[in-house]
């Protein structure tokens, strides 16, 4: 069994993150970490860059809880946990959560959203602190 | 009056209200699109042509001449923060400014970049104030076998050093050439090459062809490679220039003016060239030899230097000549020409005041790209992170939109998107777009000349090399082709450079990155699969300079 977390290297990313550890020591299982992004744009700050990936590397180190990390690009990243997390070792799945306005929702969508509607698992929403 | 006192009379039409803010848009307008890695200020222009038939041509130069100007600026923040030049008069500063922002120097290397080209800008254009009339009153006594002789060489040069090799240069100069010899002769009445079509007889319009190999091209480029890694964008970092920064930048800032101003006045190819000679030259008259290749403050200094002073040296051959040796310098040449007006020696003498109020406009363009661009290069920056589906979807309704009001014709439509898919093969086999758009539209003006010229001698071809000045020219043109030729010969290795020694330095530095990938995907899309191209640079994405 494992916990699947949804990581970009924001701040809800981050809060994301250490969420899904505490459950994952909790629950004793393992952790998926996906680093996932459309990656249209010409520079895409939602893909870890080397340094943010050893950052990430020795941060789970650091936590003692099993895991693997999976990177996914040139897809849409709902698309990409949706899949992922059809696993069925999969338990739980963790994702941050950002407050974004009525147009911004209409123009871009929320991919929070379509995660907590099409992941068939339950789905932990995590907002940063202040 | 002297040329001051026109100077003066210029800036007081630029400096009103309605022409400063034309000025505002442009500026904003050239950095947006030098931030963006392929979309440049000559794909920005043809776009606008359309809509600025209704401005005056003074207000619509002006803005022309912002987005120019700004296009260079722009470039630099995208080479020194993303490693992928905005166009290619920016390739070289990649070298060392995105070293510097890898290793925490961003802050300095934007500001060099900035002020570098503030003071190359400033110091080029007083040079073309003053260059410019002293070419008209040469340029008077030309004739039109001397103009034939000016062009070959421009074609030529344009075609060698604008791509990646002279063969695929001369080849996108014969396809622009060709388009634009499409439509009824204006001497004989005889159709030409319009296949039967009824639209075709009033020629191919610029915009189609500029915007269909530049914005359609790309955008259909862009959609074939949307799956590939994006690039890795470093985070402004430092403090800004020190002081040791500045006395390090402002000798290659000079020295880098005083090498593109030339280069620019001279028909051999617009701003590219000059910044790889001005890296040469600094990394070797630098103190600090060792900190070249891992973010030398002079590596960027002076190439951005050299392209800023280039990018006013063009204007002089456009200007007074009516020569274009850019892409963007052709497309301002359409411009005037969709005004009714021919640069020339008699722009200067007919059209004074337009044009010294656009030579004002280039001051006063300057002043307003230092300020929008020393403090907020990151908010430019944010413009790399729209996602691409919505920038080219705008991109190819403004496409669309812009070639259908030139003649309301659906015909031109359907003709834009053919030209963007062989400006989509162009870049596929790594032809530059440049030397097309010069031919399309320097084409018909040395057409016009050469028949004038043998209309003057009767036929007789001997004309053509009649003069010192034309002879000198065709040597001229005779040795840039041949030149690399024996070069290459001489030299015989696999991978040996078609260019000189200079560039070679320059364009080769970029192979020993230590970001494999990146540099793997940049040779790709330079060289598919070609064994002996002169330079690891992605060859068409920017001809935009």
């Amino acid at each position: 069994m494992s916990v699947l977390v949804g990581y970009v290297p924001t701040r809800y990313g981050t809060a994301a993150l250490a969420a899904a550890v505490a459950e994952a020591r909790l629950r004793s299982t393992s952790l998926v970490v996906v680093n996932a992004s459309a990656g249209d744009a010409t520079a895409d700050p939602n893909h870890l860059n080397s340094e943010q990936l050893a950052a990430l590397t020795a941060k789970l180190a650091g936590s003692g809880v099993e895991h693997t990390v999976e990177f996914r690009s040139g897809r849409d990243p709902v698309d990409e946990i949706v899949a992922l997390s059809a696993d069925p070792g999969v338990e739980l799945v963790v994702i941050g959560l950002r407050h974004r306005n009525a147009v911004g929702k209409l123009i871009f969508g929320s991919n929070a959203q379509r995660i907590l509607l099409e992941v068939e698992r339950p789905v932990l929403a995590v907002k940063p602190g202040p | 009056m002297d040329n001051v006192g026109f100077l003066l009379d210029g800036f007081a039409t630029a400096l009103t209200p309605t022409n400063l803010m034309f000025a505002f848009i442009g500026v904003l307008l050239g950095t947006a699109v030098g931030v963006l890695p392929g979309i440049g200020p000559a794909m920005t222009v043809a776009l606008l042509l359309p809509v600025t038939f209704s401005l005056p041509p003074t207000s619509a130069f002006i803005m022309f001449a912002g987005i120019y100007y700004g296009g260079m600026y722009g470039g630099s923040t995208t080479s020194i923060l993303l490693n992928t030049p905005g166009e290619a008069a920016s390739i070289v500063t990649a070298l060392e400014g995105n070293r510097m922002a890898k290793a925490g120097r961003g802050a300095a290397a934007l500001a060099t970049a900035a002020i570098g080209s503030f003071v190359a800008g400033t110091i080029a254009t007083i040079a073309l104030s003053f260059v410019a009339p002293q070419v008209v009153k040469l340029a008077v006594a030309l004739g039109p076998a001397d103009y034939v002789a000016l062009m070959v060489l421009a074609f030529v040069t344009v075609a060698a050093v604008l791509g990646s090799s002279i063969v695929r240069g001369l080849a996108s100069l014969s396809v622009g050439l060709m388009i634009g010899l499409i439509g009824i002769d204006a001497q004989t009445g005889q159709a030409r090459f319009t296949l039967g079509i009824p639209q075709l007889l009033d020629g191919v319009d610029v915009v189609v062809v500029a915007v269909g190999l530049f914005a359609v091209g790309e955008a259909l480029w862009v959609a074939s490679r949307l799956r590939h890694t994006a690039a890795e964008l470093i985070p402004i970092r430092g403090k800004g220039m020190t002081r040791s920064d500045w006395q390090r930048s402002w000798k290659p800032w000079l020295r880098g003016t005083a090498l593109g101003f030339p280069f620019g006045t001279l028909p051999a190819g617009g701003a590219e060239v000059p910044t790889f000679l001005s890296y040469a030259l600094e990394r070797r008259l630098s103190k600090h030899k060792d900190e070249f290749g891992k973010g030398a403050i002079e590596g960027v200094a002076g190439p951005e230097a050299a392209n800023n002073a280039a990018a006013a040296g063009v204007l002089v051959p456009l200007l007074s000549l009516g020569l274009p040796t850019s892409a963007t310098a052709a497309i301002l040449l359409a411009a005037f020409q969709q005004y009714g007006l021919q640069p020339g020696p008699q722009l200067f003498s007919n059209n004074s005041a337009l044009v010294w109020a656009l030579i004002a406009s280039l001051y006063i363009g300057n002043f307003m790209l230092l300020a929008l661009n020393l403090p907020l290069a990151g908010i430019w920056v944010k413009l790399l992170r729209i996602p691409r589906p919505y920038l080219y979807a705008g991109i190819l309704m403004f496409a669309a939109l812009g070639s259908y009001t030139v003649n309301l014709s659906p015909v031109d439509l359907a003709l834009l998107l053919a030209l963007g898919v062989l400006g989509y093969f162009f870049r596929r086999y790594g032809w530059p777009v440049a030397p097309a758009i010069v031919g399309l539209i320097l084409g018909p003006v040395a057409e016009q000349q050469l028949r004038r010229a043998l209309a003057i001698s009767q036929g007789d071809t001997s004309i053509l090399v009649s003069s010192a000045f034309s002879i000198l020219l065709y040597t001229a043109t005779a040795l840039v082709l041949i030149v690399p030729l024996v070069y290459r010969l001489t030299h015989r290795s696999r991978d040996d450079e078609v260019r000189p020694a200079p560039d070679e330095q320059g364009s080769s530095s970029p192979l020993d990155d230590d970001n494999a990938t990146k540099t793997t995907e940049l040779n790709e899309m330079a060289e598919p699969g070609v064994q002996s191209t002169s330079r690891s640079v992605p060859p068409d994405r920017k001809d935009s300079e």
